[in-house]
């Protein structure tokens, strides 16, 4: 227990760092931004954006740094992100709730299968290390160093069209209204079938390695010996002995790498034009958007410290030793 | 350093690194055409003129694809410099002092790995205008330092305590001494590969940038892309125009993580993929050697006969 409220606090401490980062950015901006936006968005924006505007990138002279502190820790705990140029006058919560479900689907159950897979191809290169798995590797080598969108890019070209069962962008037939329907399921289902491929492919090389390589140094361990000694079945002493000691670091560095890979999935939903956060995150830096932008940033590191808070839920079933503790 | 050599991964590697470190110097020299003229062969594929083919407004692939090499491979050691030295001295000072010291970079070390480093960058280098190379490397070297931080934390723990150490300590050297001379030096292969790491990183972070067009001054081949994808390269057929420079990218990436495994398994020569496990025995059994011996070279047979431990018989 104590375990975990450590880590608990280590994740309000994180939050409160990302959220503090996200104040100070905008007022690194040299000039006046909020000139040229609203030369840019001519009579577009409200007085009281404006107002807001000022307030975002700390050009209220008014205030002091620290009022403005605490003022965007109320508009925060509000749920009030402001208002997004993009999509005016949507606020960004509205806009960023409308995308999230599409992110979290497709990046959430394409990392967990690619965790599962890699970490279980990891095993048994590992276990039968001289073997034919060992041929993974140069393969898996090229693999995590394609950068994710340009397979993006690739597969499109090679697998969508016209006239091919992969939909080669959206997430949904643009016929059809989103609603959980026998019509909307199979359509979403089916434009998220190349993106997830894409994204399994330059993912689970990773694990693997990773996987490969704590297998390889476990398996030399003295209670290895002992299992087969004791004349074990080889897959009791490959699963329960061995496997079960690799993952350990291995599910510690799933949350960490956590925050590495929504960045190259991110990428991935702009690629096929997929409306998950991405794909907003890309419309937003286009049009300079700061409030959605910020927003955005804030939803994932959000997003991956829950993320991380699982994990340390599955370690804390995975090793006794963090349970005996406290 | 010769055996590091010897070993077939990290030539091969380095090899392929050094013919990148050549184009990103004579590159913008060797390159036919200026980048970003414009000709009148829009989009046509690869012939003898431009043997990379055209963009939509006549530039030549090639030539953008040789001037871009500088910019990537200038960030990308930039930011892994910056990043290394940074991981250092957040790493090896956590793990060798301890106490109050570790506790407060560890926390720090760890809340920096655990916000998403792209958007973050994506953020930054979108409020801040007309960013330039080195201050995009700047930002990604400060962004992504962590990963390599914990691991030179963990290994200098392990460090602390051995003998050597002690002595050291005992002997009242002092503690940058300590730690310049006795634990550094064990330390350059896990530094080493950290740094190669985090090149690799960098590299696809610039060019992350480029290709959603945050940052777009000078030529990389995250600009290729990011024309060819708004120019709708894919929609063209214009196969030429984005399959190059992910390429390049793959083939560095691939140069940097084959000298990660060489490093790997200098250090560890466990991790090396062995030779053939599967033999026959004088009785004509066939033996699958397991886990838990160290195979050292490829050609000579190991030994076979000993059972539970080594081998096993099926």
């Amino acid at each position: 227990m104590k375990y975990f409220l450590q880590r608990m606090g280590f994740y309000l401490f994180t939050a409160w760092a990302a959220i503090t980062l996200n104040f100070f950015i905008p007022r690194l901006v040299p000039g006046d931004p909020v000139q040229s936006l609203i030369a840019k968005y001519q009579g577009q924006l409200s007085t009281k954006s404006i107002a807001s505007l000022y307030v975002l990138f700390g050009l209220d002279k008014h205030q002091s740094l620290w009022t403005q502190y605490v003022d965007y820790w109320k508009q925060i705990f509000h749920g009030d992100l402001g208002l997004s140029f993009t999509f005016f006058p949507a606020p960004v919560s509205q806009v960023i709730g409308q995308a999230l479900p599409w992110t979290v689907l497709l990046v959430g159950i394409t990392t967990i299968i690619s965790f599962t897979l890699g970490t279980g191809l990891g095993v048994l290169a590992g276990w039968r290390r001289g073997s034919w798995a060992d041929g993974l590797l140069p393969v898996t080598t090229f693999f995590s160093s394609v950068p994710y969108f340009w397979l993006g890019i690739l597969a499109i070209y090679l697998l969508a069209g016209p006239d091919s069962f992969f939909p080669s962008s959206g997430g949904f037939d643009s016929e059809l209204v989103p609603a959980w329907d026998q019509y909307f399921i199979p359509s979403a289902i089916q434009h998220s079938l190349l993106p997830a491929l894409t994204i399994l492919i330059s993912s689970v090389s990773g694990w693997i390695l990773s996987m490969r390589n704590m297998m390889v140094t476990v398996s030399s361990e003295d209670y290895i010996t002992v299992a087969h000694a004791k004349g074990l079945p080889e897959r009791r002493v490959a699963l329960s002995y061995a496997a079960r000691n690799a993952l350990l670091p291995s599910v510690s560095g799933f949350a960490l790498a956590l925050g590495f890979i929504v960045g190259g999935t991110l990428l991935v939903e702009i690629v096929f034009s997929y409306p998950g956060l991405g794909f907003t995150l890309l419309q937003a830096v286009g049009a300079k958007d700061y409030p959605l932008m910020q927003g955005i940033f804030l939803i994932i590191t959000i997003a991956v410290l829950v993320a991380n808070l699982l994990a340390d839920v599955a370690y804390l079933l995975l090793d006794p030793r963090t349970r005996k503790e406290g | 350093m010769k055996s590091f050599l010897r070993n077939g991964k990290a030539t091969a590697g380095l090899a392929i690194l050094g013919v990148y470190l050549l184009f990103a110097i004579i590159g913008p020299w060797i390159a036919p055409y200026d980048p970003s003229a414009r000709g009148n062969d829009l989009v046509k594929g690869p012939s003898a003129a431009h043997w990379l083919g055209t963009t939509h407004l006549g530039q030549d692939v090639l030539s953008q694809l040789l001037v871009g090499t500088r910019s990537v491979v200038y960030v990308g050691f930039l930011a892994a410099i910056i990043a290394t030295v940074l991981s250092v001295l957040v790493g090896v000072a956590a793990g060798y002092l301890g106490g109050k010291t570790d506790d407060t970079l560890s926390v720090f070390t760890n809340v920096v790995l655990v916000i998403p480093a792209v958007p973050l960058m994506i953020i930054i280098t979108s409020t801040l205008n007309d960013v330039s190379d080195t201050l995009i490397a700047v930002i990604i070297g400060l962004t992504c330092w962590s990963w390599n931080a914990r691991v030179l934390r963990a290994q200098t723990l392990s460090l602390r305590r051995r003998d050597f150490v002690e002595a050291a300590r005992a002997s009242g050297e002092r503690t940058w001494r300590i730690i310049g001379f006795e634990l550094l030096p064990n330390l350059t292969a896990v530094i080493a590969s950290g740094f190669v790491g985090t090149v690799i990183f960098a590299v696809l972070s610039e060019i992350t940038l480029a290709f959603i067009g945050v940052v777009n001054n000078g030529w990389n081949w995250g600009t290729i892309l990011f024309w060819a994808q708004g120019q709708q390269a894919l929609g063209q057929d214009a196969w030429w125009w984005f399959v190059p420079a992910g390429l390049a990218i793959a083939v560095l990436g691939m140069a940097l993580a084959l000298i990660n495994f060489g490093i790997d398994e200098f250090v560890s020569p466990r991790l090396r993929s062995a030779g053939k496990t599967k033999l026959r025995t004088a009785r004509g059994r066939t033996v699958r050697m397991r886990i838990g011996f160290t195979p050292v070279l490829g050609g000579a047979p190991p030994p076979a006969k000993e059972p539970a431990l080594a081998g096993e018989a099926k």
